[in-house]
């Protein structure tokens, strides 16, 4: 089946989700891959968004992070107090899957501001729930689309840290989990490098080039040795994915942004 | 004992000139009536405190009501940017906007502090972030048992906080359900507190350990159903996604904002004019 490079990181990041896995989804991207995940190779992954669904099973996707659905079809709803403080805090995350503005080399994330915090160039929403995600859940996704203006050398504002300036940073600065794992993006999947934690391409999806990606990256941008390339979405995946998307059109008249 | 209320007679009573207001709700039951009203009321130098500050107070941001913003999360869910807001921190339009920014994880405690009559929440937050370099608030604290260092935020204490509920009983008992967010914390945390309710029954008929309010904590209640619009209240009213995507290019725009408010806020006298304004204009079209 032909698909999109949208469907491609979609799928990606959904297969790195295992079953019985407890992930903390950030709205958009993030929430996408989950719940294809869930519907598809991950059937008892548990969702938990930060408005205080425990559990969720949405047959559409969330517009926003609090829609009714989450609620209606988690197991329990709990204050978001409590979800930040019990569970997030607690050491019970799995997996926190997160969505970016920007990104740089050590999978730091920038949603706060491009250009300077007082005088900025671009005021985006700010940090919500991700620097604690980012500092406590045990492992991290990042998902987003690569350009050279997402994938940057510096960041303006590190609004919630991956790797910090690399090496050992996260064990200086007390971090209870250990920080992004992969980022996945429309042309290839990152993973960072054992002892530099620098993220390197460790898979390019199919038919996309290292040229293509080093134009889309403002980092001099470095290849695994073992470069692999990502298994192309499944006839299954592809549909699931394509019936999510067409339930939830169905439902909102729009599909969910990426705010 | 809480009073029952007009909105209007609530805002005029309880929402002075100058005061830290908390208008919460996460994404559900949204107090946007209030929001309304204090817009209506011409209330000034407001602090005003929210995690996800919408469109509400896109609406009391753009209209001059607010000096200082305390927040952490600022875009229209599923939409994009709120402009106003925006428009307030790059261009000082209409007037200068003092920000105070933190993490949902930070505000979510400081809420929590401030409901617990502590002047300071602990968290394990912000290490490696840069947001400590750009809010002094945010400091540190020793743990005196293990060494840890862990943030500490100033606790969030409104003047006054507004949200809105599904259902009051006659006496003003408060039940909510769904998507609780912060609202039961920032109620007990402010020193007054107005509910917007959708409907007043006899009974509330809450089950055991079910979010009930006691009145007596309480300060006003409001009849206004329909009053988080175009947020939801669960079981009652449906998130009305179309408004929010309407919202960006009335918002985007300092004419056309100021031209909506002139005519849905000033130009109506209370909540229910007002949806029968929208509701007409969105059956002209």
């Amino acid at each position: 089946m032909a698909y999109s490079t949208n469907e491609m990181m979609t799928v990606a990041a959904a297969r790195r989700l295992k079953n019985g896995s407890v992930c903390f989804v950030g709205i958009g991207l993030p929430s996408k891959a989950a719940n294809l995940a869930r519907l598809t190779s991950s059937p008892d992954v548990v969702l938990i968004y930060e408005s205080g669904p425990i559990g969720a099973k949405p047959s559409v996707l969330p517009l926003s992070i609090g829609d009714g659905e989450l609620a209606e079809t988690a197991d329990t709803v709990v204050p978001t107090g409590e979800i930040f403080r019990y569970w997030l805090q607690g050491g019970r995350i799995d997996v926190g899957f997160l969505g970016a503005a920007q990104v740089d080399r050590f999978g730091n994330i920038n949603t706060t501001v491009v250009g300077d915090y007082h005088q900025p160039k671009v005021r985006l929403p700010g940090a919500g729930g991700a620097p604690e995600i980012a500092g406590s859940a045990k492992s991290v996704l990042i998902i987003l689309k690569q350009s050279s203006r997402s994938f940057v050398d510096k960041l303006d504002f590190i609004t919630s840290v991956g790797h910090g300036e690399g090496g050992d940073s996260r064990k200086r600065l007390g971090l209870p989990g250990a920080g992004p794992v992969g980022i996945i993006t429309d042309l290839c999947i990152m993973e960072p490098e054992e002892g530099t934690h620098e993220f390197v391409v460790t898979a390019l999806h199919p038919g996309v080039t290292c040229e293509q990606v080093i134009a889309a990256t403002g980092w001099a941008v470095r290849f695994a040795d073992q470069l692999g390339t990502s298994a192309e979405p499944t006839e299954v995946e592809l549909n699931a994915l394509r019936d999510l998307e067409a339930r939830t059109a169905a439902a909102h008249g729009q599909t969910p942004g990426e705010a | 004992m809480a009073e029952i209320l007009s909105l209007a007679d609530a805002v005029k009573q309880f929402v002075n000139d100058g005061d830290t207001v908390a208008l919460e709700g996460f994404t559900h039951l949204i107090p946007t009536a209030a929001g309304h009203e204090i817009i209506r009321q011409g209330k000034k130098d407001l602090t005003l405190v929210r995690m996800t500050p919408d469109l509400i107070y896109d609406q009391l941001i753009g209209a001059g009501c607010a000096r200082k913003l305390i927040f952490s999360w600022g875009g229209n869910p599923g939409v994009g940017s709120l402009h106003r807001l925006r428009d307030a921190v790059e261009k000082q339009w209409p007037q200068p906007l003092e920000i105070e920014e933190h993490s949902h994880a930070d505000l979510a405690n400081a809420y929590v502090a401030g409901a617990s009559g502590l002047p300071f929440a602990v968290l394990r937050a912000y290490a490696g972030s840069d947001l400590p370099k750009v809010n002094p608030l945010i400091k540190t604290v020793t743990c005196p048992f293990t060494g840890e260092v862990l943030a500490a935020v100033p606790s969030v204490r409104p003047d006054i906080t507004v949200i809105h509920a599904q259902k009051a009983d006659r006496k003003g008992n408060v039940l909510l359900w769904g998507i609780l967010g912060v609202q039961k914390e920032a109620a007990l945390a402010a020193k007054r507190c107005i509910v917007t309710v959708e409907e007043i029954v006899d009974d509330l008929n809450a089950p055991m350990n079910a979010c009930v309010l006691p009145t007596w904590a309480l300060t006003a209640v409001c009849h206004v159903p329909g009053g988080a619009h175009p947020s939801y209240a669960h079981g009652y009213t449906e998130r009305d996604n179309r408004f929010y995507q309407a919202w960006d290019p009335i918002a985007r725009d300092r004419g056309t904002f100021t031209a909506w408010i002139d005519e849905y806020i000033h130009g109506t006298a209370d909540f229910s004019q007002f949806q029968a304004k929208l509701a007409a204009a969105q059956e002209a079209k």
